[in-house]
């Protein structure tokens, strides 16, 4: 059944060639289960000990047409043992479940790489559908990579055969025979997979055994030698790791965690509005189930309406949140304004896609920073703070928390969909390391009456709940009189309130420096990046310091205000390279505000960078 | 009014003076808004609202002043966002009476979706829309609900679309509480009283005369001259009549059963019974409907309590999950974010935690 490979340039695992790392990619169509097979793959691999990213890749169409090239969904798993910090540059291995997957998917893989292909549905008509015009299989066109092919269709359906399924509902246990052979393929343990399906088939326990049936399949396949190629059985060395406890955490789980704990540290419930939308819903999803951390959870009618009754909410004393993607934080951007000029604390997540518009839903960009930044009417300042990661993520959701609270302000925390939908091992936090930050609402009258905008030392107005004796005031959008919270329309006081406004959100970079990742304070050359693209940035640098370049990696959290030191910071550099998923957005603030002549490498193509890529750029700059 | 009340709100006694701010107020003299400013205060010191528990929201427009004008605690938002903004104030604070000020452009062009929805899902609040057929903070530019053909700086040679119908909108989009008043009625503040003692949204529109912009545009059934006659004013559990002797006789409404529709009819030496007149009942939707869609002129214009049948509201349906979900749960931050499948990390070495661990156990390679 398996078709002999014509060559052997896949590293067979022997004990001088352990792999240090190995990039495996799962492709099918939308509806195979990929981004499923995907994700249990990941458990099982975190479960063993190794470091790992992971790159969900999935279309907009929820179920594109079968078969073809744009509906080809893909999960790439990067895992080993060093230190991962991306998806890896070009998977070793390639597991095809269709012809449209192979074809977008192959020329990825590394030279010699290895493709496992379900040969049952390399049928004319996908063929075809994939635009090929001979089956690739056989035709010598995978001649530069070793193909292991056989009927994972048909030897699915045999496996499932005594649970007397539809032939529909038998196939959809193909992902799972595939991810039994990919566990054989890596030496992982079966038995969370195996727990993960009867608690989901706990209702249906003949769908969960007819996977089980299929994924031990899958596995037994492997590890009786029926195939006719000497595929070893590849064991990755666990990484090392600081000591502690562990688990994988998405982006938009981490961020919903943190956002919990932040509104515990803060000492306050919290509001959540939000509106459905790819790809920051997973956080509305998660949030509405821990309703007994004083969570209250609102799917509003729009966007508008989300982050209108999240200022209602911090107005009447909970800690208001709101969360979209771009589009969607466009139709906000009012609201925005209105929670600057009544000094309400408010945090905005942006899971950013590919813009402007639709874009690219499904997509990860970095291209919302000016929108976050710039993007308001009239002299709007307000705090923006981005994520690097998924387990960094956690932290930044509490510190935009702790500065929305202590500053009455809105913050905006960036992340994107890569980070989102991204799964990687974190350190589970020890929560009592977290210092509270406890919200005062003002509750007595103060000597001299009520001054709804008086100042506190970081230029805070006080807090005052609806509810509370003797403070009854009026708030709005309309300017305000210093002091007193009154309408006023004065020049004068317009300037003033202006100043203030920004004035107490530049006061937030007090006491915030910015730490170097790697490599020297001062030096030839610095790459500064923001957000995601920390993985390839962090690789690309040490693979070029490696080579005894004196590069640094700066990696800046607090987008808006900037570190205090970071002006300093950057004039040590002879040159400054700035990596971005947009245009040069952070290139052109960090120009602006320094006076710096910061480079931009960019990318638009709705992928992260590979490591390569900047690699080049950071070798490009030293010569 | 209300059987389904289940907070008994504590009653404070206040007088009219103490719901008045110490802010100058600056609608137009002579517009219809400052007596609808004085029925408001009258009703919240007869009602025995607490200031400190009372949150008056608006968005934009000359009606979105109102709050600054009311001594309690007061949100001017957005324009066409104060449902949503009161949404999230009620849900954060079920205990405050949360009072929605908005106008006709306000609330039904670019905050309809959000009336839509603060209605369909029934939040307890009282939405006093001020209806003055005319965007007045924008200099008089015709509004959703202006008549066709109505001539303003943005449609000069007369307005050529139908105007939305508060009410009609209210009830179609689900509506528990519709009443209907205007700024100079003393009837008002018994409206009023009726919104705020249904637990629920409670829709009010008040027809406000904009003195500078659409003068006079209510004058029709508004004037005193003739009120009897052009108005009525429904109570529960009361026939549905209008006129006098003295004006022309008492007239009332009839449901014409062949064709199902209302009718006006005379009503003959009080006996409005063979008349065949109907009996106001504030729960009947379907006649509600009715009373709203009547064309004036033929009919009078219908006021007072039109519609009034309670179901549980929004924020108590939102709380009672919450705490449903919420029972028996020890909130433990720690515990939550070491959920799910882990493993622990020792010296360097592995070990899992969560399953009997396969790190390092695979076969030699």
């Amino acid at each position: 059944m398996a078709t002999a490979a014509t060559n052997n340039r896949f590293p067979s695992a022997t004990a001088e060639t352990a792999p240090e790392a190995v990039v495996v990619r799962f492709a099918g169509d939308s509806g195979d289960g990929m981004q499923l097979t995907g994700g249990q793959f990941t458990l099982s691999t975190a479960l063993a000990g190794n470091d790992l990213a992971t790159f969900p890749d999935f279309p907009a169409e929820i179920r594109a047409p079968q078969g073809t090239l744009f509906g080809v969904s893909a999960f790439q798993i990067n895992f080993g043992s060093t230190d991962i910090t991306t998806a890896g540059d070009a998977p070793d291995i390639l597991i095809a479940m269709n012809p449209a997957a192979l074809k977008m998917n192959v020329h990825d893989l590394k030279p010699g790489g290895l493709v496992i292909a379900d040969s049952g549905e390399f049928t004319e008509r996908n063929l075809a559908k994939a635009k090929f015009d001979a089956n690739p299989l056989e035709d010598g066109y995978l001649s530069r990579w070793q193909v292991l092919s056989f009927d994972i269709s048909a030897l699915t359906l045999e496996s499932v055969k005594p649970f007397g399924l539809g032939n529909k509902e038998a196939l959809r246990c193909k992902n799972m025979w595939t991810l039994g052979l990919a566990l054989w393929l890596f030496d992982r343990s079966r038995q969370p997979i195996v727990d993960w399906l009867k608690a989901k088939f706990a209702k249906n326990p003949v769908l969960a055994d007819a996977n089980i049936a299929a994924l031990n399949a899958g596995h037994a396949y492997g590890e009786t030698a029926e195939l006719s190629v000497p595929v070893k059985q590849l064991h990755v060395a666990p990484a090392v790791h600081p000591e502690g406890l562990y688990r994988t955490i998405t982006g938009a789980e981490s961020i919903s965690l943190g956002l919990v704990a932040g509104a515990q540290l803060a000492g306050l419930p919290m509001f959540f509005g939000g509106y459905p939308i790819t790809p920051a819903s997973a956080i509305l999803h998660h949030l509405t189930r821990l309703k007994e951390y004083g969570v209250t959870t609102f799917q509003a009618e729009d966007e508008i309406a989300a982050i209108a009754a999240a200022i209602g909410a911090s107005y009447a004393g909970q800690l208001g949140v709101t969360s979209s993607s771009g589009p969607g934080i466009a139709l906000k951007t009012e609201a925005m304004g209105l929670a600057i000029m009544t000094e309400l604390p408010l945090v905005i997540v942006n899971s950013q896609r590919g813009g402007p518009s639709t874009g690219l839903p499904t997509k990860t960009e970095q291209s919302d920073l000016y929108q976050a930044v710039y993007g308001r009417n009239g002299d709007s300042p307000l705090a923006v703070i981005a994520a690097r990661s998924p387990a960094d993520a956690f932290d930044c959701a509490i510190e935009a928390c702790r500065i929305a609270t202590q500053y009455m302000v809105p913050v905006i925390l960036l992340t994107d969909g890569y980070i989102a939908n991204a799964a990687e091992p974190w350190r589970v936090p020890d929560m009592a390391s977290y210092a509270p930050f406890p919200v005062q609402f003002l509750e007595t009258v103060p000597e001299g009456g009520l001054k709804a905008y008086a100042r506190d030392e970081k230029l805070a107005r006080p807090w005052i709940k609806p509810g509370t004796p003797g403070l009854m005031h009026r708030i709005g959008g309309i300017e305000k009189e210093v002091n007193t919270g009154h309408i006023n329309y004065a020049p004068a006081n317009h300037q003033a309130m202006t100043e203030i406004r920004r004035d107490k959100v530049l006061g937030i970079a007090k006491g915030i420096r910015q730490e170097v990742a790697l490599g020297n304070e001062s030096g030839k050359l610095a790459v500064v990046g923001w957000g995601s693209t920390f993985g390839p940035i962090h690789q690309a640098v040490r693979r070029v310091r490696a080579k005894g370049h004196d590069v640094a990696h700066i990696h800046v959290r607090h987008i808006w205000p900037l570190p205090e030191n970071l002006g300093d910071l950057l004039k040590g550099y002879d040159k400054i390279l700035v990596p971005e998923m947009n245009t040069g957005q952070f290139k052109t603030v960090l120009r602006d505000q320094y006076l710096v002549d910061a480079r931009p490498l960019n990318k638009i193509s709705g992928q992260p960078f590979r490591i390569a890529e900047i690699e080049a750029a950071i070798e490009g700059m030293l010569t | 009014m209300n059987d389904m009340t289940t907070i008994a709100k504590t009653r404070v006694e206040t007088t009219v003076k103490d719901w008045e701010t110490d802010q100058e107020v600056r609608w137009c003299p002579g517009c219809g808004d400052y007596a609808i400013l004085k029925a408001v205060q009258r009703t919240l010191a007869e009602v025995g609202a607490d200031p400190k528990n009372t949150a008056f929201v608006s968005g934009i427009g000359c009606s979105s002043r109102f709050p600054y004008y009311i001594e309690s605690y007061g949100f001017h938002t957005i324009h066409g966002r104060a449902p949503a903004v009161a949404t999230g104030v009620k849900l954060a604070n079920p205990e405050l009476d949360v009072w929605i000020i908005t106008g006709d452009g306000d609330a039904l062009s670019i905050g309809g979706n959000h009336t839509m929805h603060v209605l369909r899902r029934n939040l307890d609040c009282q939405i006093l829309l001020f209806n003055n057929e005319i965007y007045g903070l924008t200099k008089g530019q015709y509004s959703p609900t202006s008549r066709e053909g109505t001539r303003s700086p943005s449609t000069p040679f007369g307005s050529v679309d139908r105007p939305a119908k508060p009410c009609a909108f209210a009830l179609g989009s689900g509506a528990r509480f519709v009443g209907r008043g205007f700024d100079v009625s003393k009837n008002l503040p018994d409206v009023l009283k009726a919104a705020y003692a249904h637990q629920g949204a409670a829709f009010v529109e008040i027809f406000q005369n904009c003195i500078v912009y659409n003068k006079d545009v209510f004058n029709d059934f508004a004037a005193p001259k003739g009120a009897e006659d052009r108005q009525l004013w429904l109570k529960d559990g009361e026939p549905m009549l209008f006129g006098s002797d003295k004006t022309g006789g008492v007239k009332g409404l009839k449901l014409n059963l062949d064709h199902l529709h209302l009718e006006v009819v005379d009503v003959a030496d009080g006996d409005w019974q063979a008349a065949g007149v109907l009996v106001h009942d504030v729960k009947n939707r379907a006649v509600a409907h009715m009373l709203i869609e009547m064309p004036f002129g033929e009919f009078p214009m219908a006021l007072g309590v039109l519609y009034d049948d309670p179901r549980p509201s929004f924020e108590q349906a939102v709380v009672a999950q919450n705490a449903q979900l919420s029972a028996g749960k020890t909130p433990d931050l720690q515990k939550l974010v070491a959920k799910g499948e882990t493993w622990t990390v020792s010296g360097g070495a592995q070990t899992d935690a969560a399953e009997a661990g396969s790190a390092g156990s695979g076969p030699a390679l």
